[in-house]
């Protein structure tokens, strides 16, 4: 099955006698990829372009952009309307980071239906997470350098979550900000990170990659690959299939570019930044709005403040997505064979669409008590849920290999 | 030789010794290192130094607020009603998160000047209640929309989710209508 690799030129050879690149890149196309992947699977590739195409539109906004608390709103107008496609650079780059947060929480969702975090791919996972994290803190101080009034805000808001922490917490915001409020030292450092944390995710994203390919894909049938016959090499297979798939995903993305560039942004963010007048409303960007219910739905827990409270549950919301691995000790990884488990996957997805909803809510009356029962749901999921299921549940019998159900079904048509 | 001798038999070496301190001196020398990096991020000398305001109080009428910046932040300064201040007062001993005695929120006998940072304790929101047309919370002080923390005519927390009262800063009266925002009261003697 495994295809000849073609002869090499003289100069490779010469190369690769020294530094063995082109063995090493002969290693992915050839890497054995179970040939039962769906469209599911697209998504990783979709978010590694995502990365690509934020780290160029950034590269180049970066000479353009100024950070200083005076000039940082000015330049961005300026990008939009002086510098030759400015506004092209610009928006890719703020509606890329809603698509990057979109195909990557699919991505995710998807590990949780296929069980793709249980071993030995609990490595794969939690650089996952990690990833996540650090996706998280890009997005939000890339959304403090336009310097509008949506801007400053989330940085004192977000901020300030760190005041909550016993004793130290007002210290530690004050060195955040690098003075007594968000100011210019605080714009300043969070474009520095905000240049430096994309790179860190790339090479997250490669150990992600790496740690995957050592024990191999996962698939949707979630049973190991038992035979060369139950692969097909990456090149040309599913080279082709990403492919053809960024492209229609390209065709997503750039829909939301030319034709509706602001619809998930906030027109409060083309008022300049005021230190004096909070918004009437201020709400995250829509990926960050679950997270935000979370926050403001928990009350005071027994002697923790609801302040310190809702910090925790934000915070312990992803963390406990470490433990996955762990609170799911199911043997079997894919939900299709997982009857309970389904149920209580689909009911954890809309339970997150629901958290979105509340996080855009004003936090009274009806949606407080929405997102209290939706946070609580949130929890009760992965800490009760999940592990009784994994523990009592009888899953659906597995089929005995990747190419068998495939061969049948190939007969049956 | 010498080889033989630094391996020893079993048991500890010259060798180990020195692998241990060579590691601890680095680890001391990587960590005073991160030090200065760290602490350069907190403020500096000019972002300290410019942190005091002065404010003229003539101008302002009973039953009115004006907003002032000080270090970056909006500083209420109330001058309160006879009733606003009984209302406080008469709260003294009401149930709160974080309590404090109206006494202890203005300047020995200056029960009208209310001077505290506008800036909610929960996440950092500018309170409403300044102006007169603004909603005042369900104790006429202040109200956060942000998430909801009403705030008394003293400016403690009474509801929601901030946990603390708006903070008072250090300010002192240069003249009866004068104030320093960012400096100590002289002691009792004034
Ligand atoms: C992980 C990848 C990245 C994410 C998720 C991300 C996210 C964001 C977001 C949400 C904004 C605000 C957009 C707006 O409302 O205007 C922004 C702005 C910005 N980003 Fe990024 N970014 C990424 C990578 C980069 C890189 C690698 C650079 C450059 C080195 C960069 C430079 C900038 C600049 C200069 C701005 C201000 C211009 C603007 O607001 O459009 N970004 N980023
Ligand atoms: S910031 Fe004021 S209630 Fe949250």
């Amino acid at each position: 099955m495994a295809m000849q690799p073609a002869p090499q030129p003289r100069w490779m050879r010469w190369v690769d006698s020294r530094l063995p690149i082109f063995g090493s890149m002969a290693h992915f196309n050839a890497y054995p990829t179970p040939k039962n992947l769906n469209y599911w699977w697209t998504f990783g590739s979709f978010a590694a372009i995502t990365l690509v195409v934020m780290l160029v539109t950034g590269i180049v906004l970066a000479m353009h952009y100024t950070p200083h608390v005076d000039h940082a709103f000015d330049s961005i107008e300026r990008i939009m309307r002086d510098v030759n496609h400015g506004w092209l650079l610009r928006y890719v780059h703020a509606n890329g980071a809603a698509m990057f947060f979109l195909v990557v929480y699919i991505h995710i969702f998807r590990g949780l239906y296929y069980g793709s975090y249980k071993a030995p791919r609990e490595l794969v996972w939690w650089f996952g997470i990690i990833i996540l994290l650090c996706m998280m803190a890009t997005a939000f101080m890339g959304y403090v350098l336009p310097w509008g009034q949506m801007s400053y805000w989330a940085a004192k808001v977000i901020t300030n979550l760190f005041s909550a922490i016993p004793l130290v917490g007002e210290g530690i915001t004050t060195w955040l900000w690098g003075g007594f409020a968000v100011d210019n030292p605080t714009l300043n450092r969070f474009f520095s990170l905000h240049y430096l944390l994309p790179f860190v995710i790339v090479g997250l994203v490669v150990m992600h990659i790496w740690s995957f390919h050592a024990v191999g894909n996962g698939n949707p049938l979630g049973i190991d690959v038992k035979s060369p016959k139950d692969t097909l090499p990456f090149h040309p297979y599913y080279t082709v299939k990403d492919v053809f798939c960024i492209g229609i995903f390209l065709l997503v993305f750039a829909a939301f570019v030319f034709f509706a560039p602001n619809f998930m942004g906030h027109p409060d963010n083309y008022i300049p930044a005021d230190s004096l007048v909070t918004p009437a409303h201020i709400v995250p960007e829509w990926y960050f709005l679950p997270f935000y219910a979370i926050l403001r739905a928990t009350p005071d827990i027994l002697f923790i403040n609801a302040k310190l409270a809702g910090v925790i549950a934000m915070f312990g919301s992803i963390l406990l997505l470490f433990l996955l691995p762990w609170l799911d000790n199911s043997k079997v990884r894919s939900a299709n064979y997982r009857p309970a488990y389904r149920v209580a996957f689909w009911l954890f997805v809309i339970d997150c669409i629901v958290l979105g909803f509340c996080g855009a809510a004003a936090p009274e009356g009806i949606w407080l008590d929405i997102s209290r029962i939706a946070t609580a749901w949130y929890f009760f999921h992965f800490l009760i849920l999940v592990p009784i299921i994994a523990r009592t549940e009888r899953p659906k019998p597995l089929p005995f290999s990747i190419s068998e159900p495939v061969v049948k079904t190939a007969a049956r048509a | 030789m010498a080889e033989a001798e630094a391996h020893g038999h079993g048991g500890e070496t010259r060798r180990d010794f020195i692998y241990l301190l060579g590691g601890a001196m680095g680890a001391i020398g990587a960590a005073a290192f991160a030090w200065p990096l760290i602490d350069s991020l907190s403020p500096a000398a000019d972002t300290k130094a410019a942190s005091t305001t002065e404010v003229d109080l003539s101008a302002i009428k009973e039953g009115q607020a004006v907003t002032v910046k000080w270090r970056g932040s909006p500083v209420f300064i109330r001058y309160r009603t006879k009733d606003e201040i009984a209302r406080a007062v008469k709260d003294d001993k009401a149930s709160m998160p974080d309590p404090q005695p109206d006494a202890a929120r203005h300047q020995d006998g200056k029960p009208q000047w209310l001077v505290m940072l506008g800036v909610c304790t929960h996440l950092g929101c500018i309170p409403l209640g300044q102006s007169s047309s603004d909603k005042k919370g369900d104790f006429g002080g202040w109200f956060c929309p942000c998430h909801g923390s009403h705030y008394d005519t003293a400016g403690r927390i009474r509801k929601g989710p901030a946990p603390k009262n708006l903070p008072v800063p250090d300010y002192r009266f240069v003249t009866d209508t004068r104030i320093v925002v960012g400096e100590k009261p002289k002691k009792a003697a004034a």
